[in-house]
């Protein structure tokens, strides 16, 4: 058995240690928001925060985790709208079909957490998640936009 | 080096069987009932209005991020002059809309359509809705249906100022007749039509709800990961299933189809793990030792064989050719690409007691119910088929072998819904690519360095040979000609000209990709203007403008473009411009292009102009939305795109060799919408095919290289 903290509830997984996060999130725990793009840690589309930090969880055996604390989306705000990165997504209708946007909200919101006033050469760096639907120049609006909402509260 | 997988071939009989159904064609029967839940009255069949009037739009389109859920509604939404903020949205199931004679029309979403090809059926059914409801209203208030009007949904009685809500009046209104003869708003009455209100579908992307198909659960669900033939054409000949039999999870091994073979378990972690472990012997057939050398030198021979297909021609390009004051010549090729959607591959399927159901991501939910039906050799009235949102189409999610094979597996499992995912390595190599195509251009200039003939030859792959052999027409794939048609081609002041196609089919399937032959057309077309406008000593837009005098809808877009990109004003030191045009998809569109190139040879692409013209204009920002993410689909495509063939197989697996472009690359796109009314064009692809050319052509007034292969990335752009 491996203990498994996501979302700040603390569960038992009955699976092989090599499993990656994501397929023990997705298909263990049945939390479908996390998703598989590539598997080899080439997309983002499974982007969770492991103690604050953006990770591919495609990448991450399940059995090395240990005690890190995980968020997925579904854990990122308690409404799923209210976080400031969701808030400024809202604004910017950024989403198109919307597949690979879990991750990159994830990984904006880490980002922001890191560095609350992101340049737009921060966000190149950070932002390396890929979208086929070419939302890039609305995720950077929104992220700019989610970092003056963040500063203002 | 010519075959088809057999599950492929015996879909295309399928879908031809489905298709009977379409010649029924539009009409509103009231029988019709579709599969809302809960409380609502149906007004009409697009329509259902609840007594809150809270207003549900039915959809028959697949909404896969091009927007069209949110157009359609407000098309529908218009005419019906109900309150936006009261719109939600249902898919109409396509067993639903067999068993009504097809009552919502088509549901294939692919060439830009969704709009464009509704529009009429639509906006009619909010009109007859809208009219039901006054009529409704009229006779609870027995008075005459003139006296009434119908705004915000709230029906007013003129005269008196009584009014009803659409929600008071929707149960009654839904036991009338249809009126099958309404009148449409003009453009001036459009109060929905044309706003910029946000999208239906946003809320449950930010949180993860939002269920994609390969995020469905249903209960007592295994799942299934499969492996092809790895060559095209090739066959499964043996697999070993003992070995892998007492892995965990491990459930079943079964053949699926001809050509591929599924391990099934409780997790598709597992199904994936067991199947890496899996003995299986392929019998790869004859195109086992075909690569991409082989397939450039089959091309390059048909662009100078005697017989091709005749795409249009005028004058005498020959005596054109030999009269010129100047001959230009140049040979352009791009390559196979694969669509490489996010969400890759999938479908869940349930075969039990002679009936199927499945849940599935498809750009053609008919296609989809024609092929579950046929893969399991059940009526198409046995099928029940569940649409979900696609995590990206781009054209992939039309073909339907994905759906054939979830079927064949649960069709070995019955009772048990079976989830079949393909891996990023198998969605890689086993699409429908975009063809590979080369193209020689053969320009004359007179003396005054204006165009006097012009021949263009492709030769490349048909998708209609392989898709769809019963469209070709003597031989001729009418839309390997995509944009260089009579209709579409705007160089008309050319005198003679001839544009033809040499047919040059290989063993690799080929399927429509977003844009389909425009991107190829437009980048040996746009770039070979170029050329010639070097070649007289004149400016590429004043180039352009003269050739394009007998095209104003064309010329329009070129200039506006050149407009907001001002292009008679000085760039800053080292930046460059480049311009294209073209017409696809009922769409008029240009784009500047300004790049710079460093000593190194490193390209930064620093701004983009892009116009279109569409005609009228559903929702202006998601017009926007779509030019931003066709040129990020479009320019990575040239800078980084490319799906080669080694020993009759893909050489390319997942994204990191097979790069796509991201987010630090994206140049800043600035959108000009011209829309000249009169018409509805499309907007999901049509300005894909400027992106590409207008960027190479900024390279070359840059760096005086003509890059005439795609991909970039196998150039080297430092200066020699």
């Amino acid at each position: 058995m491996i203990k498994l903290d996501v979302n700040g509830t603390v569960r038992q997984v009955d699976v092989d240690p090599d499993t990656p996060l994501l397929w023990v999130i997705r298909e263990w725990l049945g939390m479908t928001g996390t998703k598989y793009g590539c598997g080899i840690a080439q997309c983002g589309a499974c982007t969770v925060h492991m103690d604050g930090v953006a990770t591919r969880s495609c990448s991450v055996p399940v059995g090395s985790v240990g005690d890190a604390k995980i968020v997925t989306i579904e854990g990122l705000s308690p409404d799923g709208l209210s976080h400031p990165i969701q808030i400024a997504w809202l604004q910017c209708d950024v989403p198109q079909c919307g597949y690979c946007q879990s991750g990159q909200i994830m990984a904006a919101a880490a980002l922001l957490k890191a560095n609350p006033k992101p340049t737009d050469a921060d966000i190149d760096d950070a932002m390396t998640n890929i979208c086929r639907c070419g939302t890039y120049q609305r995720i950077r609006e929104a992220l700019h936009s989610a970092a003056d909402l963040s500063g203002k509260a | 080096m010519s075959t088809t997988r057999l599950a492929r071939r015996s879909f295309m009989v399928s879908a031809a069987v489905a298709g009977g159904g379409l010649a029924l064609g539009w009409r509103l029967p009231s029988t019709a009932r579709a599969q809302t839940t809960g409380s609502g009255a149906e007004v009409g069949i697009w329509a259902v209005i609840q007594p809150d009037d809270t207003t549900i739009v039915r959809i028959a389109r697949s909404e896969m991020g091009q927007g069209t859920l949110t157009g359609l509604a407000q098309l529908v939404a218009d005419e019906l002059d109900c309150n936006w903020k009261f719109v939600r949205t249902e898919y109409v199931r396509p067993d639903v809309n067999f068993a009504n004679k097809r009552a919502w029309g088509e549901m294939s979403t692919g060439g830009s359509r969704g709009i464009r090809a509704s529009v009429d059926y639509v906006r009619k059914g909010g009109a007859a809705a809208r009219a039901m409801l006054i009529t409704a209203a009229a006779q609870q208030w027995a008075v005459p249906v003139a006296e009434c009007s119908a705004s915000d949904s709230v029906i007013t009685h003129t005269l008196s100022g009584r009014t009803l809500r659409y929600g008071e009046v929707a149960a009654a209104a839904a036991k009338l007749p249809v009126p099958a003869d309404v009148k449409l708003k003009t453009p001036a009455e459009w109060k929905i039509i044309g706003k910029s209100v946000k999208r239906l579908d946003t809320v449950d992307k930010l949180s993860g709800k939002q269920i994609f198909a390969l995020d469905v659960q249903v209960p007592d669900m295994l799942n299934a990961a499969i492996a092809h033939c790895p060559v095209f054409g090739g066959t499964l000949k043996s697999f070993d299933a003992s070995k892998i039999q007492s892995m965990p999870g491990v459930r079943q091994v079964v053949q699926v189809g001809d050509d591929a073979v599924a391990v099934v378990a409780d997790k598709w972690y597992q199904a994936k793990t067991a199947l890496a472990a899996l003995p299986i012997v392929w019998d790869e057939g004859k195109n086992g030792n075909v690569n991409s050398a082989q397939i450039a030198e089959l091309l390059k021979a048909g662009l100078d064989a005697k017989d091709a297909a005749l795409g249009q021609q005028h004058g005498d390009v020959e005596a054109g050719l030999a009269g010129a004051a100047k001959r230009i010549d140049a040979v352009y090729g791009t390559p196979f690409l694969a669509h490489a959607t996010m969400e890759p591959m999938n479908c869940t399927a349930k075969v039990a007691d002679g009936k199927v159901e499945i849940w599935v991501a498809s750009q053609n939910g008919d296609a989809s119910l024609a092929a579950a039906a046929e893969a399991a050799g059940v009526k198409l009235s046995d099928v029940k088929v569940n649409k979900l949102h696609l995590g990206g189409g781009f054209g992939r999610r039309g073909q339907q072998d994905y759906v054939t094979q979830a079927v064949l597996i649960a069709k070995q499992i019955p009772g048990r819904p079976i989830k079949l995912i393909w891996s990023r390595e198998e969605d890689t190599q086993h699409d429908f690519y975009r063809p590979i195509t080369q193209c020689k251009l053969s320009g004359g200039l007179d003396a005054d360095g204006n165009v006097v003939a012009l021949h263009a030859r492709l030769s490349g792959q048909s998708i209609l040979a392989y898709l769809a052999p019963q469209r070709m027409e003597n031989g001729v794939d009418r839309a390997a000609f995509q944009g260089w048609t009579e209709e579409e081609f705007g160089y008309k002041t050319v005198p003679n000209l001839r544009i033809d196609h040499a047919v040059r089919n290989t063993h690799v399937p080929v399927g429509f990709w977003r844009g389909v032959n425009t991107n190829q057309n437009a980048i040996y077309m746009e770039c070979f203007i170029d050329e010639l406008a070097h070649a007289a000593g004149k400016d590429p837009l004043a180039f352009r403008q003269a050739m394009l005098a007998k095209s104003p809808k064309h010329l329009a877009v070129l200039n506006a473009a050149a407009e907001k990109a001002g292009w008679d004003k000085a760039l800053p030191s080292g930046v460059f411009r480049g311009i294209s045009q073209c017409y696809g998809y009922g769409s008029y569109t240009a784009a500047v292009a300004e790049v710079s190139v460093s000593p190194k040879g490193e390209l930064k692409i620093h701004r983009i102009v892009a116009a279109t013209d569409p005609g009228h204009v559903v929702n202006p920002q998601q017009v926007v939305a779509q030019v931003e993410g066709s040129f990020v689909y479009g320019l990575g495509a040239v800078l980084y795109g490319e799906i080669t063939i080694e020993k009759g197989r893909v050489a390319q697996s997942n994204f990191d060799n097979y790069p796509v472009m991201r987010l630090a690359e994206m140049p800043k796109v600035e959108t000009v919408i011209v829309p000249s009314g009169g018409f509805w064009g499309g907007v999901g692809e049509p300005t894909i095919a400027v992106a590409g050319p207008a960027v190479l052509n900024a390279i070359f007034a840059a760096t005086g290289k003509r890059i005439r292969t795609l991909p970039l990335s196998q150039h080297d752009l430092r200066a020699t």
